[in-house]
């Protein structure tokens, strides 16, 4: 399925079904990021459960500490 | 005195009167590095009257292709970075006064410094200290700007008090660092794409346009060519003990301070005593010529070579260990050296 992140069209392997596996994909921790899935926040207890689909729009912000 | 500012002047919604409001600010930026030294310039050249930066390391090599305000002699001289960072700012504009604090900012600090300013720049480089600022911009209702970056990756986002929701509403438990300036690396252009954000919405609240400010919170890959700007204002909660109905400010307790701090972009530890002291570097110098190690001392601090290790004593009491992250390497270090 192909999905635009970050304003980027990306391809997604079968694998990558539910917000947690995009999540995976891209190596990032859960707790560390904000995830907006066609213009709405998704919960972080909800990751798991959110299915994504074809065309979506995810934006994805993690959290960094460096400076 | 010469017109230095007849160019944003000129901007319309600084105008004049917004130049005016600039000279009476005086804006606390925490950290020295790259997202310091950068702010820090770039507030100095738009007439901001005071400035209050401070750090607790001290210039090094590693640290001249993205900290822009210090040159190869800060670097050959140890320098701390808020005493080099001082010079060279007044050089840039003798007109601003700035206030340069070399040490650890804790909560007892931060009570004293966060009362006189009109905004807080965080230029840190951990989760643990931003949540302190967090806690203490809720305490005082300041605005505060937070600003990361790692590799060609960077966010900010303006945390406004009793508007927009807080660092603590937005991360919930504190994440354990990830990537850092010392496993990934870090590109100076994302540093100042990190700072563009900081500094705009900084002239913002100085002058007072607070309807300007993004609200949404903004982050960028500039090697992957990524953008977005994510509107958070519905993860602003009821019950954050931060920012909520029942303010606690988890962050401000005594103490929940550590002694041992692994810096960011830097084989690093650093430790600070428990009390705070006033370390004699020339009583120290003629006990460590004694042994077999390298020892060079200048005004500011005193080196000491041992092997692969290089320990770096301050005034102040706090010694930053080169060479390791090993926390208890680096205590085992200090000890042979202060007992």
């Amino acid at each position: 399925m192909t999905i635009q992140v970050n304003g980027k069209q990306i391809d997604l392997p079968q694998s990558v079904n539910h917000i947690s596996d995009l999540l995976n994909h891209y190596n990032l921790q859960s707790n560390q990021v904000i995830v907006e899935l066609n213009q709405a926040i998704v919960d972080q207890k909800l990751h798991a459960d959110t299915q994504i689909q074809n065309g979506d729009q995810v934006e994805l912000v993690h959290f960094v500490g460096g400076g | 005195m010469e017109d230095c500012f007849s160019r944003q002047k000129l901007f319309a919604p600084i105008g004049e009167k917004g130049q005016v409001k600039l000279s009476q600010k005086h804006v606390f930026i925490l950290g020295a590095g790259a997202l310091g030294t950068a702010n820090a310039e770039q507030l100095v050249r738009a007439g901001v009257g005071q400035i209050t930066i401070a750090d607790r390391d001290y210039v090094d090599w590693s640290n001249l292709q993205r900290q822009q305000l210090y040159a190869e002699e800060d670097a050959r001289n140890a320098v701390p970075k808020a005493i080099a960072a001082k010079k060279r700012l007044n050089a840039i504009h003798s007109g601003a006064t700035i206030h340069e604090v070399v040490g650890d900012m804790g909560v007892e600090e931060l009570h004293e410094i966060i009362p006189e300013v009109d905004l807080i720049i965080d230029a840190t480089d951990n989760f643990e200290t931003r949540m302190k600022v967090n806690d203490i911009a809720q305490f005082y209702k300041k605005t505060w700007i937070y600003g990361a970056c790692v590799g060609s990756y960077g966010l900010s986002f303006t945390v406004v008090p009793e508007k927009t929701p807080c660092l603590h509403c937005l991360l919930g438990v504190l994440p354990s660092e990830g990537a850092t300036c010392d496993t990934a690396g870090i590109i100076s252009p994302a540093v100042q794409m990190v700072v563009a954000h900081q500094v705009t919405e900084a002239m913002k609240v100085l002058v007072g346009d607070y309807e300007a400010l993004r609200s949404k919170i903004v982050s960028f890959d500039l090697w992957k060519n990524e953008f977005s700007s994510v509107d958070v204002s519905s993860l602003k909660k009821g019950a954050c003990p931060s920012c909520g109905e029942i303010q606690q400010y988890p962050y401000l307790k005594e103490d929940s301070q550590t002694k041992t701090t692994v810096l960011c972009g830097r084989d690093t530890v650093q430790i600070r005593p428990m009390e705070t002291m006033k370390r004699d570097l020339e009583v120290l110098n003629r006990i460590l010529l004694r042994t077999s190690g390298e020892v060079k001392k200048t005004p500011y601090v005193l080196m000491y070579q041992q092997g692969p290790y290089r320990l770096v004593f301050f005034q102040d009491g706090r010694v930053l260990v080169h060479g390791t992250k090993d926390v208890g390497k680096a205590k085992s270090l200090y000890n042979q050296c202060v007992g």
